[in-house]
């Protein structure tokens, strides 16, 4: 048994200082992934959110606060097309400026290593949800080229489900260059895949590397429930 | 990408008519890559060789189409290199050198449909994976003469004509060179004409220095000493989309993405974080030059290493121990304070400190106090702030450290607070310095005397005061005033100082 076998941090690369407790004394120690400076960096999502995006109620003023909806929530769910489309999102951590740099460096830069510490942390919030499916957002083929995997899948598997991709892209525009009323209305980015099994009365869990303006979640649950899915719940790793 | 290896041949997937039942292969699972003889007679596309001369780029780095690249690589002008090689059980990456196996990631690969290794050192500059391939030019260099082309009318004082002969020799006759010259030598001028011998013989020269900021200010002074020479420009985010130039003036990592492309190598600041203490920045310069080139290394602090082996004359080497303005370099002070972090603890100044920051308040001489933490700092800083409202505090991630450094330098801040990001580079005319903490281990040999070098600039403000404030001496400390005397001495012996 070796108890002192150098550590390094996933993130920064620096040492990890290796902690001897009674448990690391009989078990061995404890694998850590990230040095204790990069992991304090994260800031996880507390308290009170939102009811369905999972948006921290701090986050917002109060004449934008509706009970427990915020006001996106609430115009997406005045709005029957998009009513109960999305059941609920439950996201782990504010996309503070580190959590912008870990995404972009696990997702365009293509550091696919980083999922290991984010399949750890998401798994137990995965594990909260009862589903049939575990389905990851699709990316399209030039982008799934472009970056190698895809995150949402990576995430999955690496926290050890079994995912299931009922959702291919119908087309890729840039969402940014378009506005929100445009974005909220635009026409289907997803189509139910080719060979996807039975969706009928089943249990839906999206997952996602970011909920942003949860445009892109709706869409994909929009095509689930047309598709009979009887729920469709997300899990993403960061709210922005 | 992936390639049809057969009969010697290789094709990449995306020119494959008919990819039906054909076997494709990584390019690092190729075992031999054919060697295709360059065909002279082949009118290749020269902006293609303009572009990627010496240079070592991803297929997304190259803005030609693959089927013109590939016709290149069919007649010898263009070579596919595997990105990462597996090799003793060893994943190598041919880009950066990495071969630290945690510093190796794998992942189920969309692009060759297998589980594919990348190198998470050089990630920063796009992903190199196992099946990447790595493409270089194999067909002539562009050649070119430059002979006269330094337009500059400035005078170099004896020293730095000295080591400017000793610089062109290196190039001549393809030799290695350290050049040791003290903080405020004036080092850019004597390059002038060792980079016009280079530029007379068709040798084409990098600058590299691990800091941004010295590219920034490198470039716009090279443009003007040499009109005529294309000069390039390369740091991370400058978009300067590359052409062939002579002269390069580079960060070390855009050096990643060169291969045997300089004859001569210049690289300022050797000594400069993060080069020393970073092996994939000197495999890069390494690479980047070509066998049997010149390298020349600048200097003001050279490693404890490198300082024996010229004194055992085992490195070819020239010493300036002088400044351009011929007066001495200020020698630092050690003033003891007793135990300074206790103090700072309960909200109080170290009276020696106070006394020597007071003074200068007084007479409105600026002011630097270097300390060895961010955070020390930041506590300490209200304490300061009682004495004059406007000192303020700089530190590596503080977003406004160019606002300050600038304000610093209109003479709205009388006393900066700063960690070593200072130590380098920041030239203020008239300027005093302190060191709080001077035997913390941040404040190594070179740190001390990088920052005594801030001291004493200018021809009109010579002079100074260097104060290092300590709860114990350091050989560090020691060995800093040490070299700092000793080059004195060097001075006033060959008559470069008045
Ligand atoms: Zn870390
Ligand atoms: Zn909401
Ligand atoms: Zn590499
Ligand atoms: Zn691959």
């Amino acid at each position: 048994m070796q108890l002192f076998i150098k550590e390094y941090c996933l993130y920064c690369d620096g040492e990890i200082a290796p902690q001897i407790d009674w448990g690391s004394f009989f078990l061995g120690p404890e694998k850590k992934l990230l040095c204790e400076s990069c992991k304090n960096r994260f800031e996880r999502i507390n308290g009170a959110t939102c009811r369905i995006c999972c948006r921290p109620m701090e986050q917002i003023a109060e004449q934008f606060q509706h009970d427990d909806l915020c006001n996106d929530c609430l115009r997406w769910e005045s709005n029957r097309k998009w009513k109960h489309v999305l059941n609920q999102n439950s996201s782990l951590f504010v996309y503070n400026d580190f959590m912008a740099e870990v995404i972009a460096r696990f997702k365009y830069r293509g550091d696919y290593l980083l999922v290991q510490y984010i399949a750890e942390q998401i798994k137990p919030l995965i594990v909260k949800h009862s589903f049939d499916y575990l389905v990851p957002i699709p990316l399209s083929k030039e982008r799934l080229y472009e970056r190698g995997f895809n995150q949402a899948e990576a995430i999955g598997k690496a926290a050890g489900f079994h995912t299931t991709n009922l959702l291919t892209r119908v087309h890729t525009e840039k969402q940014s260059k378009k506005t929100r009323a445009e974005r909220m209305d635009l026409e289907q980015i997803f189509r139910i895949a080719s060979q996807s099994p039975a969706i009928d009365g089943k249990y839906i869990l999206l997952i996602d590397d970011i909920y942003t303006t949860g445009s892109t979640l709706r869409h994909a649950a929009y095509v689930l429930k047309a598709a009979g899915a009887a729920r469709v719940q997300s899990v993403t790793v960061a709210r922005g | 990408m992936l390639f049809l290896a057969k009969e010697n041949r290789l094709t990449p997937s995306a020119l494959l008519e008919d990819k039906a039942g054909v076997e494709l292969q990584r390019i690092s699972d190729i075992a031999s890559i054919p060697d295709y003889p360059v065909d002279s007679h082949y009118p290749y596309v020269k902006e293609l060789q303009l572009f990627l001369s010496g240079r070592q780029l991803l297929l997304e780095e190259i803005p030609f189409a693959l089927a013109i690249i590939h016709e290149h690589v069919l007649h010898g002008y263009v070579r596919y290199l595997p990105g990462i090689v597996f090799h003793d059980n060893k994943y190598q990456c041919q880009r950066c050198g990495n071969d630290e196996q945690r510093l190796f990631g794998s992942f189920a690969c969309a692009r060759c449909q297998k589980q594919c290794s990348y190198c998470r050192k050089c990630l920063m500059m796009g992903r190199v994976s196992q099946c990447t391939p790595l493409l270089t030019w194999s067909g002539p260099e562009p050649a070119f003469r430059f002979p006269n082309a330094l337009a500059w009318e400035g005078t170099l004082s004896i020293a730095q004509k000295e080591a400017a002969e000793k610089i062109r020799e290196a190039v001549e006759s393809n030799g290695d060179l350290l050049v040791w010259a003290v903080c405020g030598a004036g080092k850019t001028e004597m390059l002038f004409y060792g980079m016009q011998a280079a530029l007379t013989l068709g040798k084409r020269v990098a600058i590299a220095t691990p800091r941004t900021d010295v590219v920034l200010e490198l470039t716009p002074r090279m443009r003007q000493v040499f009109p005529t020479v294309p000069i390039a420009s390369l740091f991370g985010g400058s978009e300067e989309r590359h052409l062939f130039a002579p002269i390069v003036i580079t960060t070390t990592h855009q050096l990643l993405r060169f291969k045997e492309a300089f004859d001569v190598m210049i690289i300022d600041e050797v000594d400069a974080f993060p080069f020393t203490a970073d092996r994939m920045l000197q495999n890069a310069a390494a690479k980047a030059r070509k066998q049997g080139g010149t390298e020349v290394f600048l200097t003001a602090t050279p490693s404890i290493e490198w300082q024996r082996e010229c004194a055992q004359r085992k490195r070819n080497h020239y010493i300036l121990p002088a400044r351009f303005h011929r007066h001495e370099l200020p020698i630092p002070k050690f003033v003891w304070c007793g135990n300074w972090k206790k103090s700072l603890k309960k909200g109080r100044i170290p009276k020696k400190l106070l006394q020597w920051v007071l003074q200068r308040l007084k007479t409105g001489k600026q002011s630097f106090v270097f300390f060895p933490h961010i955070q020390l700092m930041e506590q300490s800083l209200p304490l300061f702030q009682q004495y004059h409202p406007d000192i303020q505090a700089v530190h590596s991630e503080d977003p406004n450290r160019k606002e300050k450094v600038q304000q610093m330098r209109n003479g709205k801040i009388p006393l900066l607070l700063t960690t070593t990001i200072l130590e380098r580079g920041v030239t203020i005319p008239n300027l005093d310095v302190a060191v709080l903490g001077a035997e913390d281990d941040t404040f190594t040999e070179s740190a001390l005397v990088q920052i005594a070098g801030r001291v004493g600039r200018s021809q009109n403000d010579p002079t100074g005061d260097v104060s290092f404030f300590h709860y114990g001496k350091t050989n560090a400390m020691i060995r800093a005033r040490a070299q700092l005397l000793r080059m004195n001495k060097e001075a006033r012996k060959r008559g470069l100082v008045d």
